[in-house]
């Protein structure tokens, strides 16, 4: 079973590869959020350390846009396109297609996150190293929810609605996401709701504040893993 | 063990019947056709075997297992061709195959399946740049890179050229010769004959006649249409036994140039049993 999924891991990133310029493309809209909020005061922050608030929220909404959007357009669209079918046609398991996605997009993800978090170094954010190893734990745990969802969704609409509703419920979270704005407080309910809002937050904690993460950003975020994947697991349909 | 047991089988779409109540049985090693018309519950058969559509009732044994519940162990052990696995990924064809003969325990090499459903010219090639009748290659050859015990195929050779049915005959007669179980749907009645050891043909959700490609539908005692020319007239009989007609004409000494004798092909007799059923 694992040299299953490790072969379909390293085809998804070959497929991944070959369609190179949306990887680089996906990244534009944070990178211009990035300059846009983060050197300029086009939008009202609820701090001075504009880069501090700004980059690490970039850096959530960079994985949300893979993990969640892209991964749910490409997904629909593999599954119209009859390549998931053909898959399923093979001891390729669910799960371990699932698993499989998951873990390609956190390697894209690792990327992605490299670059922006350079970028935002080259123009003056400094990040607390040591803190590194919680932010990448929530990464992970948002990863994973937003894949979940995004296969879920991939798997229970056409691909059209698919695009249609990765997209806007990207726009949604990125308008009150907390991202170029500060996010409606919503207590800890907000953090449950809006899983960009909690991740930038813990990024923002750790890796600008070097402090530590809420314990209900956390279990929020757990959450989200468990409920969209097991969803996904359950109702996932090859064709 | 049979290959395949299957008794009363049963598949509803939402309220109406698809599959209505299915004996089967296919022995190992055998080749067995299953024809019926568009919409007959062919693929849906097919695709419950398989394990890839769930059933509303009936018992079903493939390979000694349960296929809605069967692990990943049972499906290394068979190879499918699904009807409508049109694929346009972004791959070649040598890739797909490679990565997909990673998947079972003792896989043939991909160059040897590709050689086998004659696409070596075609290897190097993306998937979505191969022609209809290509690309249902790429599928068969995926279908048997695992050396499956038990083949699947739904229609397989739909948009094959002449010359790449009869390599395709070919590749399944040995296949069939090396011990492999093959069930095939198809709308082809040569293919059928030329192939099936066994064959039932599906209308309506029921099996309606089952035999070998010889006696199906009582073919074999449907007797012969004897035809000959006396004078300018076209003299035709119908008979159960020809044998003592011909004999009396070969004494009498008519023109035998004319003659014919044609027994029921296998089309009339599936076009019969298709049709007594409206
Ligand atoms: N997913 C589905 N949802 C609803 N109805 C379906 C579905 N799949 C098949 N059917 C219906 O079930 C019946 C049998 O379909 P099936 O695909 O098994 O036929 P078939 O014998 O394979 O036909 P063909 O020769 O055209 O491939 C048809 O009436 C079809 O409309
Ligand atoms: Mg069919």
């Amino acid at each position: 079973m694992r040299t299953v999924i490790a072969r379909q891991i390293r085809m998804e990133l070959v497929l991944t590869a070959r369609r190179g310029e949306a990887v680089v493309l996906a990244m534009g809209v944070p990178l211009l959020v990035l300059l846009g909020a983060g050197l300029t005061h086009a939008t009202n922050l609820p701090t001075d350390d504009r880069l501090g608030f700004v980059v690490p929220g970039v850096l959530a909404l960079t994985v949300m846009s893979t993990a969640f959007t892209g991964q749910a357009i490409t997904t629909g669209y593999e599954r119209s396109y009859g390549v998931l079918k053909r898959l399923g046609a093979s001891p390729l398991t669910r799960p371990g297609l699932l698993l499989a996605k998951t873990a390609a997009v956190l390697v894209q993800i690792v990327f992605q996150v490299l670059f922006l978090g350079l970028v935002g170094v080259v123009v003056g954010w400094r990040p607390e190293l040591s803190h590194l190893l919680p932010a990448a734990g929530v990464t992970v745990l948002a990863a994973a929810g937003y894949s979940g969802l995004a296969l879920l969704l991939a798997s229970v609409l056409k691909p059209e609605t698919t695009t249609g509703a990765a997209t806007l419920i990207y726009v949604l979270m990125l308008s009150v996401g907390g991202i170029m704005f500060a996010a409606p407080d919503l207590g800890t309910a907000g953090w449950f709701l809006l899983p960009l809002a909690a991740h930038a937050e813990a990024l923002r904690d750790t890796l600008s504040g070097g402090g530590s993460i809420p314990l209900s950003i956390w279990l929020a975020l757990g959450a989200w893993a468990v409920v969209w994947l097991t969803a996904a697991a359950r109702k996932f349909r090859w064709e | 063990m049979e290959a395949i047991e299957v008794t009363g089988l049963r598949k509803t779409y939402q309220g109406r019947e698809a599959v209505a109540g299915i004996d089967l049985v296919v022995a190992r090693g055998e080749i067995f056709a299953l024809l019926g018309p568009n919409g007959a519950g062919k693929t849906t058969t097919v695709e419950i075997l398989e394990g890839h559509r769930r059933r509303n009732g009936g018992d079903v044994r493939v390979l000694g297992e349960d296929p809605g519940t069967a692990g990943r162990s049972w499906r290394s052990r068979i190879g499918i061709v699904l009807q409508d696995a049109d694929d346009a990924a972004d791959l070649t064809v040598t890739e797909m195959v490679r990565h997909v003969a990673g998947f079972y325990p003792e896989p043939r090499t991909a160059d040897e399946v590709i050689e086998l459903v004659g696409l070596t010219a075609k290897k190097t090639s993306k998937i979505r740049t191969l022609s209809g009748g290509q690309r249902r290659r790429v599928d068969v050859a995926l279908g048997i890179v695992g050396r499956p015990e038990l083949l699947f195929l739904d229609e397989p050779t739909t948009g094959f050229d002449p010359e790449a049915r009869r390599q395709f005959w070919d590749l399944i007669r040995t296949l069939a010769g090396d011990g492999t179980t093959i069930l095939l749907t198809t709308h082809y009645l040569d293919e059928a004959e030329a192939l099936a050891d066994r064959l039932a043909v599906l209308a309506g959700g029921q099996i309606v006649a089952e035999g070998t490609p010889a006696t199906l539908g009582g073919r074999a005692a449907a007797g012969a249409k004897v035809s000959w020319q006396e004078g300018d007239r076209t003299r035709t009989e119908q008979l159960a036994d020809p044998t003592e007609l011909l004999r009396k004409l070969v004494a009498d000494g008519a023109d035998l140039r004319t003659l014919t004798v044609t027994r029921p092909t296998l089309e009339d007799t599936y076009l019969t049993l298709i049709g007594a059923r409206k």
